[in-house]
């Protein structure tokens, strides 16, 4: 029961390790030596400009991504009592793809179209559970239901968006579709944010492993359900919103990150949460710093790394766990 | 003072006409059975009693203060309920299970302390399912899944328990073993309330029944007093055939 620290310590090495390599590699190679030199103030100002300005924040914002979304991932699942739930289950990415491919479609860039994107997201957040919400009663199903429509409703307008858009907006939107960390942001608000919710969950945690037995249960046992799971519900929309609004749709963290880590470490959402949050980060991490180097000078989408690094990871715990 | 009592409490049973008002004192050590037909409120009545449905009319107490009034954590504490199936969204071990019955005793911040760990085992171990502690429950039998959610509740350690079918799945000498301990539970001054099938487990475990028939009506009182082999023909709809044994009433139901 107190052996969270183990798990996390190393989780926390991995993370930095990540980080690193992140640092140092990219179109032009610096050895673990410079970026230490760097990050300890030293170094050429060139050296400089391109960690703290360029690769610093981008590999923050990715970990920063990847943690949001393996949280939001693991707290959907919780919620819905369903493992196959992911942060965009209820149709959040596809409010914020609209939201987003909108404001392209606009003319628009930067800041507004994460603005947009976020907007997006909540208003898909609302819809779907105002609809779910219905004569007063929702069951997860009911709310997996609604959500997955609701997804296939947004998949629609995108399409359209898609068709109708110019010729020369359609790269900057797939790249937006499909997850691309070079447009992130400052990343300190999701860092926050991050932090912030792994301290929140902390005290949840053990009302959270009660919720996962069924809601009869866990009010029984104390839990008082119906607020607990609206806690939930705004905590991973928000979650996955600031993910999405940052990198645009990046699947497969959060469906994937909180199962490898409960078939490594159990269920007690105390210890994975957080280490959701460090080992989404990693995750992300890693896969940016491969479609940077991949096919460089030019980058791939880093969604369509982390799906070809998370499958076959994902699929051999699958099979040498029971 | 009774544990648990309701005031002219009438179950809400959607698209059913109001049943027979009830109003029961459930005393400290006593042990109440349940009886009647398949769909006829026994279990929305269990989950009445512990306020997770609302009921149509009237109120339930525990001691003197309306349940309702009462928030989840006060009610946990003082009230266990072992449901008829467990739901196992997520793989959890037998020890995780029955460590979760602590749940209402800890503050959000604190961990199990070792305290509750002895607890939860020492449950397992008087339920005989300590040898499965590391086992994940999803593996186990219906059975043995049975007498952990029973562990659970008794690492809970509330005063009055609610059951609802306690000995379902269970073999012959564990459903006279989980009688036993209730009927232990009840010497110890706490109240148990469950719902049962099994007649003659009832009239040989229970000191008070309540009968629920298939028409709404209900009628309640000390064991002795409800036995009566025509009153239970009604309730079931099946001809009885009363014989002795052991100083007690046997009902063996009538062939063809």
């Amino acid at each position: 029961m107190l052996g969270y620290s183990r798990p996390l310590a190393i989780l926390v090495l991995i993370s930095l390790l990540c980080m690193v390599l992140s640092i140092s590699i990219g179109s032009a190679a610096l050895s673990p030596g410079d970026t230490w030199a760097v990050l300890t103030g030293s170094g050429t100002s060139l050296q400089q400009t391109l960690i703290l300005e360029l690769r610093l924040p981008r590999t923050l914002s990715a970990f920063a991504t990847g943690g949001l979304l393996a949280v939001a991932g693991a707290l959907m699942q919780v919620l819905l009592r369903n493992p196959l739930a992911d942060p965009y289950i209820l149709g959040l990415s596809g409010g914020a793809a609209v939201g987003a491919l909108l404001a392209m479609l606009a003319g628009v860039a930067g800041a507004l179209v994460s603005g947009s994107a976020f907007a997006g997201a909540m208003l898909a957040t609302l819809l779907v559970f105002g609809l779910a919400h219905g004569t007063g009663s929702w069951t997860p199903s009911r709310l997996l239901l609604t959500g997955v429509v609701v997804a296939a409703g947004w998949g629609a307008i995108i399409t359209l968006i898609l068709a109708m858009s110019p010729a020369r907006q359609l790269p900057g939107m797939l790249y937006w579709l499909m997850g691309d960390l070079s447009h992130a942001g400052n990343p300190a608000p999701a860092l926050v944010m991050l932090a912030l919710v792994c301290a929140l969950v902390f005290p949840l945690g053990r009302s959270l492993n009660v919720l996962a037995r069924g809601p009869l249960q866990a009010a029984a046992l104390g839990v008082s359900v119906r607020p607990l799971e609206w806690l939930i519900y705004v905590l991973a929309s928000v979650l996955t919103a600031a993910a999405v609004s940052m990198a645009g749709s990046i699947g497969f963290v959060g469906l994937v990150v909180p199962h490898m880590l409960r078939l490594v470490l159990g269920n007690d959402q105390r210890l994975i949460l957080p280490a959701c949050a460090l080992g989404g980060g990693s995750l992300l991490v890693l896969a940016d710093s491969l479609a940077r180097v991949v096919i460089a000078p030019e980058q791939l989408p880093v969604g369509v790394i982390t799906a070809l690094l998370g499958v076959p990871t994902f699929l051999y715990l699958l099979h040498r766990s029971r | 003072m009774p544990d648990l009592n309701t005031e002219q409490l009438i179950i809400d049973i959607p698209g059913r006409a109001d049943s027979t008002a009830l109003s029961l004192q459930v005393g400290a050590g006593e042990t109440w059975g349940v009886l009647g037909p398949n769909g006829v409120g026994k279990t929305t009545l269990l989950h009445t009693l512990a306020g997770l449905r609302k009921p149509r009319k009237g109120r339930v107490k525990l001691g003197t203060a309306a349940l309702a009034s009462l928030g989840r954590r006060t009610i946990a504490r003082r009230l266990g309920v072992v449901f008829q199936d467990q739901q196992d969204g997520f793989p959890a071990t037998v020890l995780e299970t029955a460590l979760v019955g602590r749940h209402p005793w800890l503050s959000p911040w604190q961990m199990e302390t070792a305290e509750d760990e002895r607890l939860a085992r020492q449950a397992l171990e008087t339920l005989g399912v300590d040898h499965l502690s590391g086992r994940l429950v999803n593996t186990l039998s219906g059975g043995e899944r049975q007498r952990v959610a029973i562990a659970t509740v008794l690492a809970q350690s509330p005063d009055t328990w609610l059951l609802d079918e306690p000995t379902n799945h269970l073999d012959l000498h564990h459903q006279v073993a989980v009688l036993q301990l209730l009927s232990e539970q009840a010497r110890s001054g706490r109240s148990v309330f469950m719902c049962l099938h099994d007649l003659n487990l009832a009239a040989r475990w229970c000191d008070h029944l309540l009968l629920l028939y298939p028409n709404g009506e209900a009628c309640w009182g000390p064991t002795e007093t409800m036995l009566i082999p025509s009153a239970l023909e009604r309730l079931y709809d099946q001809k009885l055939i009363t014989v002795e044994a052991d100083g007690a009433p046997v009902f063996v139901p009538v062939r063809g």
